[in-house]
């Protein structure tokens, strides 16, 4: 007999993901390590998703984790391709310096 | 004579065909392209004209109807569906009338992106024609939100220098009135079905006309304000007219003469299509509030007229001035005043037409378009004297050409209804020959004092051409009006029939300013 | 009512006139031009010639009806034309006295730049006046009544870049100005025909089943037996009055009558053809076409005889003293047209009309005769620059004498019959509104026949006789009689300003053939009873009046004759009154202070630059600047620093969160 992790473990580990990543996102500076914090975040969702899957039976929660990291992988080329662009011009992934948008 | 099949769709499409034609061919034949938009606009009168041949004045309701599903979503159901009655047929006439002749008229006023210039005349002329013969609310908004786009170019690109200011101007009153106007047709539709417990949220005019399905109330009251305020800031109406001034001022010559022209009878056309018969009380209760609108608007527009020292804002403000009398004749609601502002329509459109055309003349010889820099020009230039004239006579309602028979009929209206109203109008008439005439002789008689007015060309064979027609027609119109006037009856006859019924129905609450109005200017008692 | 199919000939003769001259006539020789004008006004008359026998054989009147010109509202419009007995008068003379005129013109437009404009303006004239006088409907009668005002004021701006000439020498009012003035104050007049036209509608529509209640015919016979019923006088009074005020525009009477004067900034043709003869006459026409309402209305006919003869004394004192010869004969017509008023008001429409039809005749050929001098003279209209023309221009002078002693009321001539008909149906006149009307208003009369001969002889005196005053101004040349085509029309005048008269013979002499023939198309009041004067009154009142104008005539001579020193001394004796009277007692000034210019000042000053560019334009940038200004304020958020945003989206992502949670704990 051994200890099987039930769904409150799932979601606190999600949550502690989340906020993580959250966390993450409004300190960092570095648009990469940004980055990987929203990956953090999606991860937690899919967590979640996959969780309540097993949890209900059904298999929607799976069809949703796919397609988040569906969504996440075309998020990360485009987001890349973004940050090489602006690295390319401005020598720096610090997101303080790209602020030409401001009124 | 019949209707030919899909006669309206033809009507409506035929300008949008021919801006195909116009945008495919190379920019720079300027005179391929000029000719094309054209023949165009000249196809489409033509067309226009088995409208008006097959049109029966006896029978009643809409004619030529052509309907069929549009977009079904959601349980929204917008319907393509067109149609034409006594009213609409006349303005479809003026629209597809006038549209060549400013095409003629700008023929070398324009050398500078010939070809979308007259893609957006011809694009304009679709969205006009469409707003006069849509019978769908939504279609309609289209129609009318998709004139603006053709005239925003028109004044903002081939305008004078302050043209992006009138533009923008121009742009923004009317969808301030236009954003009203589709909230109030949204909740006009939702009533409906809450009325009629339809499945489907429906926009058909022809539905809403059979039903008499709005209490009186402030829902009516707020929808009908919502309406009018759109169409009275299309008109425009004292006091929100002061974007036409500007417009006129910026707009080229025939920009102005297609917004003198048509453009500002959308609103009139509006208020008579829409806000009068849809809303029976609340129109009950606000008529002679919008009447003494109008009355200021007659006598402000005149005398702001009469001290213009340009001439085309001294034309603007007489549009104000008679479209005031438009408003008046909507709004004294009887047979005289109705069809007497259908018809102040059409004459304004062509009076006011000729004098932006005639104003246009002198502008492309002298560019300037100041009262001070002419004096005497009927010594070097008859033939424009005498175009010129007429064109002011028949706006000051000289009988024997046009504006008599509108201004006439709304006059004696206004006076049926609350005889101070007529005589307050007929101070209109006074001052009207005030400020034509002396805008006329300052810039036609007197000696010729400057050097370079001694050397202007008269009319070329091109602007006869563009002046014929126009005054051919005010002659027409003043003497035998009564086909147009028998084409209008049994429309406006329904308008007012329909409004007695659904007014006798109720009780509508009397306003305050009703019973200020009756003890000061006394409905006439029959 | 008989219908026949030719009436629309005599206004459409000139109208297709006045399109050949317009279009034919830059091509054609000036001569050719007023030929053609003038056998299109002369087919006119001829037509009117045959619907007068017509008339005069069938004892009834004629009508043409062309097409309905509209329907709306339960209200019929033809487009129609009716000729009875005052009709055949006014068609009569109009056209006639237009033929002589359009013959004079010839000779007189000659040398103009445009002779061709001038054809076609007076033939449009022409067709108008038809067209006023011959409507069978209120409508039509518009269409004419504003037609001659808009011919009037192309020819009175005819020479458009031209300015009259003051006595003085320096320039006066621009011509263009004076037609516009003439235009202006007509509409003011026209206001009032339009709300009568309005106020008949509403009244009357009710009552009639085929919606044609503005035909004369139609509203006569709904008063045939007095005031229908369910309407009051009131409503019959305001009618009279507002139409009044339409006959005030057009025929220059009181207070309106101030175009008139500068309308003789015109060539002298048109000052004699529609500012005397014709047009100006529509007024005193429409009342006696409209009689069977002003005999309804004692007000009414009190307040037309009063501003008749209140016109006609004023406007004779104005006359004493003008220089200008056109001036003179300007403020002449306004007195007469009054005269003409006093006799309408008092429901004497044959009195009226006659005296219409006599100064047509006298006051035509004085205007022509004043041309003649004028053209004989090189366009010097100063009369204190003339003298001693009788000897250079004695056809003019004998002609011009003929109308002078015709207006001044000297028996046998013309104006004696019609100017005292009228000043004996005053005397008659019973009004109970204020029954001493009659007399005040014959004493006023009276005066003014006095000044009339006083003015009048005054003219002839400074222009015809004493010592030559022109050497100055024509430097060596002499004046010259004028050509044919210029003297055979004053001839004709003159024949008929001396014998006219006989068509209307006082009742004591013998048969009055133009009352008889004018009395089945006007109404007449109902004779009233106890109040006949025997005929040794109506003698004692002629030979009154003769003295009268005896007496005017003789002081003018003595005062006038040889330069003698009185009229100076006179000037010099009452300065600030010759001051007023020749200044026109300064109305137009007042007009001028009291009306024009404060309502141009406030258009332009509150209207336009206050109200319309500040109040309401100030509002709508404001507005503007409004929601500019909350962009300014709000555009401060857009840092452009991803961590502001993404704080902004856990603050909003967690507002919602902890909405949902309030919700369901709620619903819980």
């Amino acid at each position: 007999m051994s200890w099987l992790p039930e769904l409150q473990h799932y979601v606190l580990l999600a949550t502690a993901l989340f906020f993580i990543g959250l966390i993450g996102v409004l300190t960092r500076r570095n648009a990469i390590v940004i980055f990987m914090s929203i990956e953090l975040m999606l991860n937690a969702a899919n967590l979640c998703f996959v969780a309540f899957s097993r949890y209900l039976g059904s298999p929607v929660g799976h069809l949703f984790s796919f397609m988040v990291m569906v969504v996440a992988a075309c998020e990360v080329a485009v987001g890349l391709a973004i940050i090489v662009l602006i690295f390319r011009e401005r020598r720096s992934v610090n997101v303080d310096d790209v602020n030409i948008m401001r009124w | 004579m019949n209707y030919l099949p899909s006669i309206l769709s033809t009507v409506v499409f035929l300008p949008l065909l021919g801006t195909v034609l116009v945008v495919a061919l190379p920019s720079r034949e300027k005179n391929l392209l000029r000719a094309v938009a054209l023949l165009t606009s000249l196809a489409t009168f033509a067309a226009s004209l088995n409208l008006w041949f097959a049109f029966d004045p006896a029978a009643s309701g809409f004619q030529a109807v052509e309907r069929f599903w549009w977009l079904w979503v959601f349980g929204v159901q917008v319907d393509y569906h067109l149609g034409v009655d006594g009213i609409s047929l006349l303005l479809v006439l003026l629209t597809t009338f006038i549209t060549p002749v400013v095409i003629l008229s700008s023929w070398h006023a324009i050398e500078d992106k010939v070809k979308g210039y007259h893609a957006c005349f011809l694009v304009l002329e679709t969205a006009m024609l469409g707003t006069f013969l849509a019978l769908d609310m939504v279609l309609f908004y289209i129609f009318w939100e998709a004139m603006l786009l053709p005239m925003y170019f028109i004044i903002g690109v081939w305008g004078g220098p302050r043209r992006l200011y009138a533009t923008i101007k121009f742009v923004l009153f009317t969808m301030a009135g236009s954003v009203l106007m589709l909230a109030a047709l949204i909740w006009l539709a939702i009533s409906f079905k809450q009325f009629t417990g339809n499945p489907t949220l429906t926009f058909n005019l022809l539905e809403f006309y059979a039903t008499d399905f709005l209490r009186p109330g402030t829902a009516q009251s707020l929808m009908f304000l919502a309406f009018t305020l759109a169409f009275a800031i299309k008109v425009p109406m004292f006091p929100f007219h002061t974007w036409l001034p500007d417009a006129h001022v910026e707009a080229p010559t025939a920009g102005s003469v297609i917004l003198a022209g048509v453009l500002l009878k959308m609103g009139t056309y509006g208020l008579l299509r829409f806000a009068i018969p849809l809303f029976p009380h609340a129109l009950h209760q606000f008529a002679p509030a919008i009447c003494i609108l109008a009355l200021v608007g007659i006598v402000y527009g005149a005398l702001v007229a009469m001290v213009q020292p340009d001439l085309k804002k001294l034309v603007a403000y007489s549009s104000v001035s008679h479209l005031g009398f438009v408003v008046l004749g909507l709004f004294v609601l009887n047979d005289f005043g109705l069809r007497g502002a259908i018809y102040q329509m059409l004459n304004h459109g062509l009076s006011t037409g000729l004098l932006f055309l005639a104003v246009g003349v002198v502008y492309e010889r002298r560019h300037t378009r100041q009262i001070e820099d002419f004096g005497g020009l009927a010594r070097v230039m008859p033939m424009f004297a005498v175009g010129f004239m007429i064109a002011t006579l028949s706006s000051i309602g000289l009988p024997g050409l046009n504006g008599f028979w509108g201004e006439f009929p709304i006059l004696l209206g206004a006076f049926a209804a609350r005889p101070v109203f007529g005589i307050i109008a007929a101070t209109g008439v006074i001052l009207g020959a005030v400020y034509m005439l002396w805008m006329f002789r300052r810039v036609m008689f007197g000696p010729l004092t400057r050097p370079e007015n001694e050397v202007l060309r008269d009319l070329s064979p091109r602007e006869i051409a563009v002046f014929v027609p126009m005054i051919v027609v005010m002659f027409w119109m003043g003497l035998f009006p009564k086909p147009f006037f028998d084409v209008m009856e049994k429309s406006v006859a329904e308008v007012l029939a329909r409004h007695e019924q659904r007014l006798g129905q109720a009780e509508v609450p009397r306003l305050e300013i009703q019973a200020v109005l009756d003890s000061l200017a006394p409905a006439r008692k029959n | 009512m008989h219908s026949v199919s030719y009436l629309q000939y005599i206004p459409l003769f000139p109208l297709l006139g006045a399109l050949l001259c317009a279009v034919l006539g830059p091509r054609l020789k000036p001569a050719a031009v007023g030929a053609l004008a003038t056998v299109m006004v002369g087919a006119s008359f001829a037509v009117s010639v045959a619907a007068f026998f017509e008339v005069r054989s069938g004892h009834q009147a004629l009508q043409t009806v062309l097409y309905t010109w509209n329907a709306l509202g339960g209200l019929t419009v033809d487009v129609g034309f009716l000729f009875d007995q005052l009709s055949a008068v006014m068609a009569l003379v109009v056209t006639g006295v237009s033929t002589l005129i359009h013959l004079y013109s010839i000779g007189y437009i000659a040398h103009d730049r445009s002779p061709w404009r001038f054809f076609s303006y007076l033939n449009l004239f022409v067709f108008s006046m038809a067209l006023l006088i011959l409507g069978n409907n209120l409508l039509v009668m518009f269409v004419g009544w504003e037609g001659v005002g808009l011919c009037s004021y192309l020819l009175i701006g005819f020479w458009y870049d031209g300015w009259m000439k003051e006595p003085g020498g320096q320039r006066g009012m621009a011509n263009s100005v004076a037609g516009m003035k003439a235009f202006v104050v007509n509409r003011i007049g026209d206001f009032g025909f339009l709300l009568a036209i309005f106020l008949i509608v509403v009244t009357f529509l009710p009552k009639v089943a085929d919606g044609r209640v503005l035909d004369f015919a139609v509203l006569r016979a709904l008063m045939e037996g007095g005031i229908p019923s369910g309407i009051g006088l009131g409503i019959i009074t305001t009618i009279c009055l507002l139409l009044f005020v339409g006959a005030t525009g057009k025929s220059a009477q009181l207070p309106l009558y101030v175009w008139l004067p500068d309308a003789m900034a015109g060539p002298t043709p048109v000052s004699a053809l529609i500012h005397a003869a014709t047009m100006v006459t529509a007024g005193v026409y429409m009342v006696a076409r409209m009689s069977f309402f002003y005999i309804q209305s004692p007000t009414a006919q009190l307040v037309v005889a009063g501003v008749g003869a209140a016109t006609a004394l004023f406007a004779a004192t104005i006359g004493l003293v003008q220089r200008d010869i056109k001036k003179v004969l300007a403020y002449s017509t306004v007195s007469q047209l009054g005269y003409m008023f006093i006799g309408v008001g008092m429901c004497a429409y044959s009195a009226g009309v006659f005296h219409l039809t006599t100064h047509a005749f006298f006051k035509a050929l004085l205007f022509l005769g004043a041309g003649s001098v004028i053209h004989g003279m090189h366009e010097e209209q100063d009369i204190y620059r003339m003298g001693g023309l009788k000897k250079y221009m004695p056809l003019t002078y004998w002609t011009f004498l003929v109308a002078t002693i015709a207006i001044a009321g000297i028996w046998p001539f013309a104006g004696f019959f019609s100017k005292d008909e009228i000043l004996w149906q005053a005397f008659n006149y019973h009004n109970e509104v204020f029954p001493e009307a009659g007399r005040v208003i014959w004493a006023v009369g009276l005066t003014g026949a006095l000044l009339t001969a006083f003015y009048m002889f005054r003219l002839v005196a400074l222009t015809f006789w004493g010592p030559e005053r022109f050497h100055e101004v024509l430097h060596g040349k002499h004046p010259h009689e004028s050509p044919w085509t210029m003297t055979l029309p004053l001839t004709v005048l003159a024949v008929l300003s001396f014998g006219a008269g006989w068509l209307a013979m006082p009742h004591i002499w013998g048969p009055n053939l133009f009352h008889h023939w004018l009395e089945p198309a006007v109404a007449a009041l109902p004779p009233v009873g106890g109040h006949h004067s025997g005929p040794g009154l109506e003698w004692g009142l002629m030979i009154l009046s003769m003295g009268i104008a005896g007496l005017g005539i003789a002081s003018a001579m003595g005062f006038y004759r040889q330069d003698a020193p009185l009229p100076t001394r006179m000037k010099a004796a009452f300065p600030g009154l010759y001051r007023v009277l020749y200044q026109k007692y300064y109305v137009d000034e007042l007009y001028d202070t009291a009306v024009i210019r404060p309502l141009v000042s406030v258009s332009r000053g509150f209207l336009w630059k206050f109200f319309d560019v500040n109040v309401i334009d100030g509002t709508v940038n404001g507005l503007a600047s409004a929601v500019r200004l909350c962009g300014m304020a709000l555009r401060r958020l857009q840092t452009g620093l991803v961590h502001t945003y993404a704080y902004f989206i856990v603050l909003g992502a967690l507002a919602f969160v902890f909405y949902v949670m309030m919700m369901l704990s709620k619903g819980l």
